[in-house]
């Protein structure tokens, strides 16, 4: 069995990219889910403000994931669930299982890498202490409380100020628990400011930047920690110790993209984003797969996610309609100084640009008052002045197709941050 | 009234009821947690030592080679991972190298077959990632790597099988002597027996105490480790310990049968019979003292880390035999206690039998299958099990590829799962680099189910350890509606 194009996940990422295709042309597509329904991890979001960007009004998550739900059956685009992609290899053979057609082999002219991500569990953290029962990744407690209805505890303390830690920080709180503390690692949050505001300021949650667990106290269920200050170095610093009392710590520290199969197939990684390294067509270091969402570098907003993946969509639908061939191009690398992180995408062919093209980056500290500059072969083509940027928010600089029409020869673009 | 009770369901005396369930003898395992395998024999370096680090002539030694020889066999026999990958001890300065020669010429001793002592030119070629102050080491074709859950638990299974009987979450509070035998008293009533085996791995010395007339003394050396996630395989490929020298005893680093690297342990001797809590400076040192053996080792990849305390003896010996009338002990079982543990079954099972005259069992099974991983099928035998059992199409732990099929199996199974770790040690459903952060609902769905209990009494390895609370606004809402 051949499909034109196979989607790797039907969470915002995956249904975005398969309207996108279709809306291109392309019909026979198939998109792969391992959960039991489409959406992804917006189901557990019930939550609002999605859809600001995209719909220009608040959404819940599965308001939003359903009008995307909504856009792939109108279509007819055709979708399995509860089908695990086992392998992928690199000339697009993916092996699917599910319990009606069993293990599987299809064939793919283009794929689109739409896994998302997953949450940093406590071994990577190496908080010292004990192993009881109680101690959750917020993703999970999220699960729990908003599918399964459960509470996974009443006294709370979260590690890491993450946007899903914030937000359970709050839901927590509106279901009768009593969340103590939220300790932040770094100097900075990790989350959105809006999330500290609405979920921690508006009910009095203190948050303690600068500030890690030490120490898990209890044998069968947690019973408190102990949350000391660090230094410059991240080394926690003796004497600073406090305990809490709590029956339940909640993880918060950060999102890795989950590229096991992209690894397997021989996609190249970016050892910043551990996301794949894409062009400006989304495109991997294999030519006709794409790469969007969480699984290419972790989002903030999902409205960036829809926007991402709809141009891979569109990217993977020219793929296949120019005959599945890699055509020959001509990578301008982008480089970055002053603080950038990293860049989506790394290299830019301006044939393979529309009117315009979105450079995202994260940076790698807070920063004041800053000039964000785009230079074409020692030109500068475009500047912003921007009061503060965090690692908790994503910044894009907009490139376009005439910056690089005046720039015929250009042999590297720069991203550049500097003082105002 | 039974034969023989054993105290503690760890490798030892499942191990002891294994070889005991040869006989005709009436058995009876008493476990203080909730399943077996859940103190040392579960927080250990998961290791088959080839023999030579004994001290020759100790029945450590003796019971060491004897069991590592017995494991390929068994683990065949029984369907438990092992994987006779090879050890190296590591010499990380020249002046140490006479110590180097010394356990060689000691595992000579020990009857260790195929100890070379290799330069540093065969040692980068074995260990491309070997530190660049290895000098030479010691191999050991015959060291090997295990899984010590698959292994106790295929101990337990089997001796179930034969008869054996299990009684979990019993806790064993006196021993008294009568006219015929013992009486036990636990949490969960008395049981008698004509004879006790002592197989209570930290808590050996309180039971032998009780009840002998020389005492001994256990302490609880506990051992930090850490381990790494699969996309460290490959980094190390044989087991990397490290020559006990002027940087003091060191940490090992090793492959695991399940395609992880573990790195530990430290040895620090605690009060506490159950303070398994790791500690910063625990896992600092572990770190640390890895660097020494293994250059630029991936600790990123760490995954989860975990401390396990092991029974040290004050004459650092096992004690195993008779010491006071009808009460045994297997005590002091510190590593090579894993290694040894076949071997001290056999010992053990063969002293009773010889005092009590248990005659063998006609209808003895030998063998037994370990819960099927449908990986190891082809494509076709795969796909005709899913047309048999639709859950084996369905993957529940999506890092370790688990399908619902095994968790069934391994809930339905004798002795079968009742916790989310005990899930978790049979299946590895929860044990890779998401550390069960998507599966952990799924998984207490399906036990809530299988076993007809409500989910907020599923707990994470038994009684305390509910991992839910209660329930939402919402939930409490529609539940009293529905009522």
């Amino acid at each position: 069995m051949k499909h034109d194009l196979i989607i790797l996940g039907g969470g915002p990422a995956g249904l975005a990219a398969a309207i996108a295709a279709y809306d291109a042309g392309l019909r026979d597509i198939l998109i792969v889910e391992r959960d039991r329904e489409l959406g992804g991890i917006l189901n557990q979001c019930i939550h609002n403000g999605f859809g600001l960007h995209t719909f220009k009004e608040e959404l819940t998550g599965p308001e939003y994931a359903a009008r995307f739900i909504a856009g792939v059956k109108e279509r007819n685009i055709p979708y399995v669930l509860n089908t695990m992609a086992l392998h992928v290899s690199p000339d697009k053979q993916v092996t699917l299982m599910n319990r009606t057609d069993g293990v599987q082999t299809v064939e793919a002219n283009a794929i689109i890498l739409a896994m998302g991500c997953r949450e940093r569990a406590r071994g990577a953290l190496n908080i010292p202490g004990y192993r009881p029962a109680g101690i959750y990744s917020a993703g999970t407690a999220q699960r729990l409380v908003n599918i399964e209805g459960f509470m996974p505890g009443r006294e709370v303390v979260i590690l890491g100020s993450g946007d899903i830690g914030l937000i359970m920080a709050r839901r927590l709180t509106l279901e009768g628990a009593k969340v103590k503390v939220v300790a932040e690692l770094m100097p900075y949050s990790g989350g959105l400011k809006r999330n500290i505001v609405q979920c921690l300021d508006d009910y009095g949650i203190p948050l303690k930047l600068s500030h890690t667990v030490v120490d898990i106290r209890g044998r069968k269920r947690v019973e408190g920690v102990t949350i000391a200050a660090v230094d410059a170095h991240n080394k926690p610093i003796p004497g600073t110790e406090e305990d809490y009392d709590c029956d339940t710590l909640l993880l918060s520290c950060g999102l890795i993209p989950e590229n096991e199969l992209s690894r397997e197939m021989g996609v190249s990684i970016n050892p910043i984003t551990n996301g794949p390294v894409v062009n400006e067509s989304l495109e991997t270091s294999i030519p006709g797969v794409f790469a969007a969402g969480n699984v290419l570098h972790v989002h903030d907003l999902v409205d960036f996610v829809s926007e991402e993946a709809g141009a891979a969509g569109r990217a993977a639908a020219a793929y296949v309609q120019a005959g599945s061939v890699d055509a020959e191009r001509h990578p301008i690398p982008v480089r970055f100084e002053g603080g950038v992180r990293y860049t989506v995408p790394s290299t830019i062919d301006p044939a393979f640009i529309g009117e315009s093209l979105v450079v995202r980056y994260r940076v790698g500290g807070v920063m004041k008052n800053r000039i964000v500059s785009a230079w074409m072969d020692g030109e500068q083509v475009t500047k912003k002045r921007r009061q503060i940027m965090a690692p908790g928010e994503m910044e894009e600089v907009k490139l376009t197709k005439a910056m690089f029409d005046a720039h015929p020869d250009c042999k590297e673009v720069l991203i550049r941050i500097e003082e105002a | 009234m039974y034969d023989v009770i054993i105290i503690g369901a760890g490798v030892t005396g499942c191990a002891a009821a294994r070889w005991l369930s040869r006989y005709d003898a009436h058995v009876c395992v008493l476990e203080k947690e909730e399943d077996v395998c859940c103190g040392t024999s579960k927080a250990n370096s998961a290791i088959v030592h080839a023999g030579f680090d004994a001290e020759n002539g100790s029945l450590m030694a003796k019971l060491n080679v004897r069991g590592s020889e017995m494991m390929e066999a068994l683990s065949k026999e029984l369907d438990f991972s092992y994987n006779r990958c090879g050890s190296l001890v590591v010499c990380l300065s020249e002046e140490d190298r006479p110590k180097l020669q010394a356990l060689y010429e000691n595992g000579l001793q020990n009857g260790v077959k195929g100890l070379e002592i290799i330069d540093r030119k065969r040692l980068v070629e074995l260990e491309p990632n070997v530190s660049d102050d290895a000098v030479a080491a010691l191999w050991a074709p015959t060291g090997a790597i295990c899984c010590p859950f698959e292994m106790t638990l295929a101990f337990a299974e089997n001796a179930a099988q034969n008869g054996v009987e299990f009684c979990f979450d019993t806790e064993v509070q006196s021993l008294c002597r009568t006219g015929e035998g013992w009486v036990v008293r636990t949490n969960n009533g008395a049981f008698r027996s004509r004879a006790i085996v002592n197989a209570a791995g930290v808590y050996a010395d309180v039971f032998h105490n009780a009840v002998c007339e020389k005492p001994i003394h256990i302490t609880p050396r506990r051992g930090d480790y850490c381990l790494l996630d699969h996309s460290a395989e490959g980094f190390v490929r044989h087991t990397v310990f490290q020559l006990p020298g002027k940087f003091g005893k060191g940490v090992l680093v090793s492959p695991t049968v399940h395609g992880n690297v573990i790195v530990g342990p430290t040895a620090i001797d605690i009060t506490d019979r159950e303070g398994t809590n790791t500690t910063a400076a625990g896992l600092n040192e572990v770190v640390q003292k890895a660097g020494l053996s293994m250059k630029n080792l991936p600790m990123r990849q760490t995954i989860t880390s975990f401390a396990g305390l092991r029974a040290h003896e004050d004459g650092h010996e096992f004690l195993i035999g008779e010491s006071a009338q009808d009460f045994f002990d297997c005590a002091g079982i510190e590593s090579p206690g894993l290694s040894s543990a076949p071997a001290i079954g056999e010992l053990v099972a063969g002293m009773l039998r010889k005092k009590y005259g248990f005659a063998e069992k006609r209808d003895f099974v030998a063998t037994r299958k370990g819960i099927l991983d449908p990986k190891t099928l082809s494509t076709e035998a795969w796909n005709a099990l899913i047309q048999r059992e639709p859950a084996y199409g369905q993957i529940i732990c999506r890092c370790e590829s688990v399908t619902e099929g095994e968790i069934l199996d391994a809930i339905r199974r004798p002795l079968g799962a009742k916790s989310l770790d005990g899930v978790k040690r049979r299946t590895r459903a929860g044990m890779g680099r998401c550390q069960a952060g998507f599966c952990s609902p799924r998984v207490m769905e399906i036990l809530s189910r299988e076993r007809n209990v409500p989910l907020s009494s599923i707990t994470k390895n038994g009684a305390g350890s509910e991992l839910i609370v209660g329930v939402t606004k919402d939930k409490y809402a529609e539940v009293r509606d529905e009522a």
